[in-house]
């Protein structure tokens, strides 16, 4: 490796009407290098990356490329310059053969006959040298997704780019796959293909990368040599806090006997033989990976999906739900984990989202009173203190915090008994989150019981007063105080006790 | 202050409805100067016959493109619908005997249309195009593919529904009218027609907000055949005789007015008067070229026409938000409100 800079971004920024998603950051790759990005998200990471990339254009900085100025227009500019953009959600065409999408736009042709000989003699090639055990000819959709991801590097590789990014590229791998990943990426790097990596597991960063880059709220933090640091120090780089002061103190009034809600024996599609109960004052917390049924129970306890067998209390009361608008009715709700597809009506306003999951409140004789649709919203727009240009706006205007916000005061409003919130901080911003957590533990002390499932280890941690850890679709354990570290979570979580 | 008068002016101006309504004055005027005859009572009454019918087919579509559906039936169930009514007239049914089961058909229709959209999960588009080819084959099948005259068997407090006017405004025309003014205030301030919007706009966040999605969407559908329905037996009552061709074609245009209001193809938003105001729009231009004497091959051309500019135009101003709308452009509005803006900066 050498110290000639391959890519050099210097004091790049991006401002989108009403917000500043990139303030004068820099970036330097070197050739030969893998060097790593990281950020929280919404730190900018995926802007740079769509500047770099030339999805979108900056709106004031200087990038250079190889020495030369560069400023991609479109994607086809930067891909021309040296650069391969293996993208989270990868793009390929899943009928299409391997080969077909490697060599996408510039098959190999004799007149306007497509050299097919040719075609999967090229395609295997590349593959070849990627270490790839499938033939061209397969077709992609056939493929797993460590391979689709490997005919997109081989797309990038065949178009001779000298800066390979990749997004996140592990998030969808088992650890098999990641290992290979990163050995295509050394041998990349010993022919002198720099690579980007875009990552927020600590692990993977300091395993492969060379150098690592820390964005924070679309500012630059800095740049460092990874041999000369810790995990510690890139994570309170990207929090720019030290992680203890992250999280609201732990309840103190758990009343021991006093249940919220009881569960036995819970059954239904994806878990089996659930019981917990939910003491009032207490954060309950779900931890498990992902798959192993932790959303499901939620579902299957608000009677969104049918449930198999099992009976559920709510302050003692046994409780039949037919269907989820019964469980609203006694004060059950549930918070989507999957806040776009799920959770909002993007482009309708802020006062018609909140306002919708209790109707009653706001109308009379079946005819919805604006007025009071309005009131109802801005009292819960000002108490969770969300940040709005006005309630006729679509919410699709919003950030991810408040809109988040948003869906929680529309729960508020049919005072509930019990909150449950799937992911209650995904895609939210640092700032957003702690005041989430804070707005939980407030309701917890209202008496009102919450329930978070969390796949993010130190929110369910740091949230959570007591943790239940779900293995496979079965509570694999309960654990509190002394006994929660990651440690103890994930022995749980992998099933080690179960077997 | 005069940032206010901005914000009114935009709020308006980016009101579909008032830019249809511009397009139409706009239309109407030019041709009354060319053909001061257009604006004569006897044109007048034909523009709004032939509004009302084709309106309450655009009035079920918006309903159903609203709810992130489509439905291609309306024409065919208002055939099938007119073809029971006058062929049980024929038999010597009680008029209104022969409506209820009529009616009863339309809801079957409704009920099945509902039941494979919502129950069994198809796709509207499939299944309402099936519907469509089952109810006007079951008009072809009752009428053995001719006409069905029933002059003589209609009595005249049927036939007024279609062919009377009070103050000289037809009977047909008052019916369409109240039927869109019901439909307006429900779209707009009911409770249930809210939960429509919800659907259409995200089905997974309304069925996690609590909302019945099935009941709402076979209640869609079932309103959208009764309204279809409704305009069979008028047109029964309009033209004298049952026809399995009737309204042929009729969901296009249905559409076409649907979308030139406002109503969006991807749910969630809309209304009923946008709709309205397209279904003028549309008929208008094609009295207009009768008037100027072009050919009636060119209405079409010009339907279509109309329908490509008016989405074009409202995709162009809403492509950027926080853009000035293409109509303010259109106008000078948007230099107007950045001075008024400047001003109150001062």
């Amino acid at each position: 490796m050498n110290n000639t800079l391959l890519l050099e971004v210097k004091e790049l920024s991006k401002v989108f009407p009403g917000t500043r998603a990139l303030n004068r950051v820099s970036l330097e790759v070197r050739k030969g290098e893998v060097h790593g990005l990281c950020g929280e998200n919404g730190a900018g990471k995926s802007t740079l990356m769509n500047i770099v990339g030339g999805v979108i254009p900056a709106t004031e900085g200087i990038m250079k490329f190889d020495g030369k100025i560069f400023e991609p227009r479109k994607p086809k500019d930067s891909q021309d310059a040296g650069i391969g953009f293996v993208h989270q959600e990868l793009c390929l065409c899943p009928h299409l053969s391997a080969a077909e999408n490697i060599f996408i736009g510039r098959l190999p042709s004799k007149g306007d006959k497509i050299d097919f000989k040719k075609l999967y003699e090229d395609a295997d090639a590349v593959l070849k040298t990627l270490d790839a055990n499938f033939s061209s000819k397969t077709l992609v959709s056939n493929l797993t997704v460590s391979e689709q991801q490997l005919v997109e590097i081989a797309k990038s590789v065949s178009l001779n780019c000298k800066l390979l990014i990749l997004d996140e590229p592990t998030s969808s791998l088992t650890d098999k796959e990641t290992a290979k990943l990163f050995q295509v990426v050394k041998d990349l790097k010993n022919k002198g293909i720099s690579t980007l990596f875009i990552s927020h597991r600590m692990k993977e960063v300091f395993e492969i990368c060379d150098r690592v880059t820390v964005l924070k709220d679309g500012a630059y933090v800095g740049c460092m040599n990874v041999c000369e640091i810790t995990h510690e120090d890139v994570i309170k780089a990207m929090v720019g806090r030290d992680l203890g002061e992250l999280y609201p103190d732990k309840s103190s009034k758990i009343e021991e006997d006093n249940y919220i809600i009881k569960v036995e024996n819970l059954s239904g599609n994806g878990f089996d033989n659930v019981s917990f109960t939910l003491k009032k004052g207490e954060i309950l917390g779900f931890a498990g990976l992902v798959g192993a049924g932790r959303s499901e129970v939620m579902r299957g306890l608000c009677a969104i999906d049918p449930i198999k067998r099992g009976d559920i209390y709510l302050n003692g009361e046994k409780q039949k739900f037919k269907r989820y608008r019964n469980a609203v009715k006694k004060g059950i709700c549930y918070l989507t984990e999957d806040r776009k597809n799920s959770g909002l009506f993007l482009h309708m306003s802020i006062a018609k989202n909140i306002s919708s999951a209790n109707l009653e409140a706001v109308s009379k004789r079946g005819w919805i009173k604006k007025n009071r649709e309005y009131s109802l919203s801005d009292k819960y727009v000002k108490a969770l203190s969300i940040k709005i240009p006005g309630l006729s706006y679509p919410i699709s205007n919003l950030s991810g915090g408040n809109q988040q916000k948003c869906l929680i005061g529309k729960w508020l409003s049919t005072n509930p008994k019990v909150i449950i919130m799937d992911e209650p901080t995904r895609g939210i911003d640092v700032g957003a989150k702690r005041e989430i957590h804070n707005l939980l533990r407030s309701l917890s002390e209202q008496g009102v019981g919450v329930i978070i499932v969390s796949s993010e280890l130190p929110e369910i941690i740091g949230v959570a007063d007591r943790i239940a850890v779900m293995h496979e679709g079965k509570l694999a354990g309960f654990l509190q105080g002394e006994q929660v570290s990651e440690e103890s979570i994930m022995k749980l979580a992998s099933g080690a006790n179960l077997s | 202050m005069k940032s206010k008068v901005k914000g009114i002016l935009k709020k308006i101006f980016s009101q579909r409805e008032v830019t249809v309504f511009l397009i139409i004055v706009l239309v109407v005027a030019i041709t009354s100067i060319i053909q001061p005859k257009f604006l004569n009572s006897n044109n007048m009454r034909s523009i709004a016959l032939s509004v009302s019918v084709d309106g309450l087919f655009a009035i079920g579509l918006t309903l159903a493109l609203i709810l992130g559906g489509i439905e291609l039936s309306v024409g065919s169930v208002a055939a099938m619908t007119c073809v029971i009514t006058g062929y049980l007239a024929l038999q010597g049914v009680n008029i209104w005997v022969a409506c209820i089961a009529s009616v009863a058909s339309g809801l079957v229709v409704g009920i099945f249309n509902g039941f494979m959209i919502s129950k069994i999960g198809l796709p509207p588009f499939i299944v309402t195009l099936g519907m469509e080819n089952l109810a006007r084959g079951m008009a072809y099948i009752i009428t053995t593919g001719s006409p069905l005259s029933v002059s003589g068997y209609l009595p005249q407090s049927f036939r007024y529904f279609a062919t009377g006017s009070i103050f000289g405004v037809p009977v047909l025309f008052i019916i369409f009218m109240l039927i869109s003014a019901i439909a307006f205030i429900f779209m707009k301030y009911s409770k249930t027609c809210r939960n429509i919007y919800y659907v259409g706009s995200n089905e997974n966040a309304a069925r996690l907000s609590g909302i019945n999605v099935d009941r709402v969407k076979i209640g869609v559908y079932v309103t959208i055949a009764l309204i279809s329905t409704l305009a069979g037996i008028l047109s029964l009552a309009r033209f004298n005789v049952a026809t399995p061709e009737l309204s042929k074609g009729a969901e296009t245009t249905a559409i076409s007015a649907a979308v030139i209001g406002g109503t969006s193809m991807t749910g969630g938003s809309g209304g009923v008067l946008g709709t309205v105001m397209g279904i003028f729009l549309l008929k208008i231009v094609n009295s207009a070229l009768v008037m100027m004497n072009v050919s009636v091959y060119w209405q079409e051309f010009v339907q279509g026409a109309i329908l490509v500019l008016a989405v074009t135009i409202d995709y162009l101003s809403h492509r950027k938000s926080g853009r000035p709308s293409f109509i303010m452009k259109f106008f000078g509005l948007d230099k107007l409100a950045a001075k008024a803006d400047a001003k109150s900066a001062k």
